[in-house]
């Protein structure tokens, strides 16, 4: 291994003299922008956990006050109980902090930001600057988002998909400045998306080592890469269907006003032509990084890389095509509503193709239990079932009976929570290093991992249940219905599970700052990876190399019959390969 | 991996050495760009379709609300506007600063220009009663709802839409008009486009000629149709 370390030894910091203020705050590094989105994202998780927190007091234990409830205003909770116009609120505010503030750019802003240039291998991002500019759109939006739970009649009311016309009109919803500041705060996310993502597209097209061929990419970049243009043209729809809906609220205009001749559907199109390939936004980046923490893990190649590659692109490809299945109850044509199902259902190829193939690298690996590879092997594990419970809502007779219900809540959180969040879990754990030049405790990781493991599939699971007993979501007290009051103990049940499981994200809150000062000092290849961005010292320095390493072969050559030990950088030149063709004449 | 050729590399600039497509990073950028503008389009122009075709009765013709004839000029305008950007961009090809100079100015003038009777043909249309949310009452237009020329039913929604789709088309200008100003004082001016690297003019070029097509579109299906 002499030649990682003389790499290393080339590697060494840059002479750094920016002020504080371009280092830290208005930083065109791309590290310090993911490591920005990062803490502020991780905020609006735990702001989108407290508002579930309430919501779940509610549903557990229906007009008892709520412990601590009594800081509330009278007009949210008066003497600690919710009000229902309090209640969907939350549930409305839950959902869009969830979405667009905390695991969307906890995806796409953390990680495509931080690991594209390091492990594609270039200094930065394409465009700096306008990655600088995507933050600070994304910050905006976020304080105008949080604003709307502070202004005199209460956040928006109408769910986070914002359907017309209660959306649309004030004297329905009766909430008139919070409706139009979700509609201005998503308009700033939409900019921030899709600036974000012009500068990840053109990074990876233009900006790779030499050597770093398309088919040599690590699955979490290709995955970025396909998020980004699924957010570049995904994006703007929501973008010019928020701003004709703050028009509807502020300027009179008429778009989804059915009583002057618009269309309340045209939303419902707009807003789901944005929102499937969201889905995959959502998705996409944890199944890339999933696949290099359990190649990692298992200390095997992954398996079935081409095929991984393929099905990330179809399913990017075929989630253009499927948003009528969120309105199967919309009254559309049957027609058209089998055309969507079946292309919906063509969806489960390519996302089974990974799955096994996740299950294929596991299958006689050398498996290596760490933090990030129990959370990695947990995304697996959920989001078969939640990938299950989605071919049942795809299926349009089924989806009628289960549209709307606890079931679709069930679903969303086995996708979004024990696939996107558990693999969040893992990603944080295992670039932490990189990020912060430290080790987060391996021990309170695997409390927290388990704690939340068990925690969640309680909180999550039994919801199944009380969907398909009929439930409906976004309830203020399911009790008012008779055929719902035998299922209380369950929500009671559930409510205690959420309490614990948000209790747990605590271990992991403190573990994370704790780490911050006081983990243990990372060597700079602590997971024995292939990746680009362990021939860097850790943290990685600003502009990252003084010269980009050459690449030799894919990221996936483990226990590689020539290398010594168990692993084989991409950078590591072995005396059988020749220089990559695109390298630059060696200056002299 | 020596310190010499490792300063050699952080200080080469970036064009035209990009890897990958063998495009300059800002050429890129900017078509990757104007794929979503494309998708941030169709969502305004989707919405027209769709209301106009599904509205509740006939759509006005746009002669009676809409000064079709300056609009036509305006179009005019904006299309010399783009064949002045070619030759802004044909003329620093071919090294000559000054030229490059003067028709970067004339696409400039012929975008301002363009905003500047777009917010004449505005405030004219708010006086005679046409609004974002339809026809103010006792205006003009009114009046023409009233004798029937125009149909009430659908006046909100012709509008919204009209105001929306060329309100932003106008914002697009504008901005365009922002950055060309801005290309034109600090590196036009000084002398910094050469006839080896035109990067500003090229990138500002694409986006004009977007502007400018968006525009055709919109001409079309707003005021002839």
């Amino acid at each position: 291994m002499t030649t990682v370390a003389a790499t290393a030894h080339g590697a060494h910091a840059h002479h750094d003299d920016r002020p504080f203020i371009r280092k830290y705050i208005f930083s065109t590094d791309h590290k310090i922008i993911g490591i920005q989105f990062l803490f502020v994202s991780l905020f609006f998780l735990l702001v989108g956990g407290l508002l579930a927190m309430q919501m779940r007091w509610q549903l557990g234990f229906p007009g008892k006050p709520m412990p601590g409830g009594g800081i509330l205003p009278e007009t949210m909770a008066p003497g600690g109980v919710i009000l229902p116009e309090y209640y969907i609120q939350l549930v409305t505010m839950h959902g869009t902090f969830m979405v667009f503030f905390a695991i969307m750019p906890l995806l796409v802003g953390v990680y495509a930001n931080f690991l594209i240039p390091l492990k594609i291998g270039t200094h930065d991002m394409a465009f700096p600057r306008i990655n600088m500019w995507s933050f600070w759109s994304f910050f905006a939006a976020g304080l105008v988002m949080l604003a709307s739970l502070f202004v005199p009649d209460g956040a928006a009311r109408a769910g986070w998909t914002m359907y017309v016309p209660l959306s649309a009109r004030h004297d329905l919803s009766g909430a008139s400045l919070g409706q139009e500041l979700w509609s201005v705060s998503i308009i700033l996310v939409g900019l921030s998306s899709i600036l974000g993502s012009l500068n990840y597209i053109s990074t990876i097209i233009n900006n790779r080592a030499p050597g770093m061929t398309w088919f040599r990419l690590p699955l979490s970049v290709w995955s970025l890469f396909i998020t980004a243009i699924l957010g570049l043209l995904a994006l703007p729809v929501l973008s010019g269907a928020a701003i004709m809906l703050l028009f509807d609220q502020v300027l009179n205009t008429h778009f989804f006003d059915p009583a002057a001749g618009g269309q309340a559907l045209l939303w419902q199109h707009l807003f789901w032509f944005f929102g499937h390939p969201e889905v995959y936004i959502l998705i996409l980046p944890a199944m890339g990084m999933v696949s290099d923490i359990i190649a990692n893990g298992s200390r095997k190649p992954i398996f079935g890389y081409h095929s991984m590659v393929f099905a990330i692109v179809a399913i990017g490809f075929l989630g253009w095509i499927v948003w009528g299945h969120h309105m199967f109850v919309s009254g559309m044509n049957p027609t058209l509503g089998s055309s969507f199902m079946v292309s919906t259902l063509i969806i489960a190829v390519p996302s089974a193709v990974k799955v096994f193939n996740w299950m294929g690298t596991m299958w006689r690996g050398n498996l290596k239990f760490t933090v990030p590879m129990l959370n990695a092997t947990a995304f697996v594990a959920m989001f078969v079932i939640g990938g299950l419970s989605g071919i049942y809502m795809a299926a349009t007779p089924v989806d009628m009976f289960i549209h709307d219900t606890y079931f679709i809540v069930a679903h969303i959180h086995y996708v979004l929570f024990g696939g996107s969040l558990f693999a969040l879990f893992g990603a944080i754990v295992y670039w932490y290093p990189k990020m912060f030049g430290r080790m987060m405790s391996e021990r309170w990781g695997k409390v927290h991992f388990w704690l939340t493991f068990i925690f969640y599939n309680c909180t999550f699971f039994p919801m199944h249940i009380t969907g398909m007993a009929g439930e409906m979501r976004r309830l203020y007290d399911p009790n008012q219905y008779t055929f719902l009051q035998p299922y209380q103990p369950m929500r009671e049940f559930i409510s205690i599970s959420a309490f614990l499981l948000f209790a747990t994200q605590l271990i992991f809150f403190v573990n994370f700052w704790w780490s911050l000062f006081k983990g243990k000092k990372a060597e700079q290849n602590p997971w024995h990876d292939n990746g680009l961005e362990w021939s860097l010292p850790a943290p990685a320095p600003h502009g990252n190399w003084e010269k980009v390493p050459n690449v030799y072969r894919g990221p996936y050559e483990f226990s590689h019959p020539q290398a010594r030990e168990d692993y084989l950088p991409q950078y590591v030149k072995l005396p059988t390969d020749r220089e990559p063709a695109s390298a630059p004449a060696a200056a002299h | 991996m020596t310190h010499a050729s490792a300063t050699v590399d952080m200080m080469q600039p970036p064009y035209p050495a990009e890897r990958g497509l063998d495009v300059y990073n800002t050429k890129l950028g900017m078509w990757v760009f104007l794929a979503s503008e494309v998708m941030f389009f169709a969502a305004l122009i989707g919405t027209y379709v769709i209301l106009r075709f599904g509205a509740p009765g006939e759509w006005a013709r746009p002669g009676i609300v809409l000064n079709i004839k300056v609009t036509a000029f305006n179009t005019f305008l904006l299309i010399c506007s783009s064949v002045s950007m070619v030759k802004a961009y044909a003329s620093i090809q071919d090294g000559d600063r000054q030229k490059m100079r003067f028709w970067l100015l004339m696409t400039i003038l012929g975008g301002a220009t363009f905003v500047g009777i777009q917010v004449y043909e505005y405030t004219h249309l708010v006086e005679r009663g046409f609004l974002p949310s339809g026809v103010r009452e006792g205006s003009e237009l009114a009046e023409l709802v009233a004798q029937g020329t125009l149909p009430a039913a659908t006046m909100g929604l012709y509008g919204s839409t009209f105001y929306t789709m060329t309100g932003f088309h106008g914002f697009h200008v504008t901005c365009g008009v922002i950055s060309m100003t801005y290309l034109f004082f600090t590196k036009a001016l000084p002398g910094k486009y050469t006839r080896q690297d035109y990067r500003g003019i090229e990138t500002v070029g694409l986006y004009w000629h977007f502007v400018d097509l968006v525009w055709i579109i919109l001409f079309t299906i707003v005021y002839l149709i």
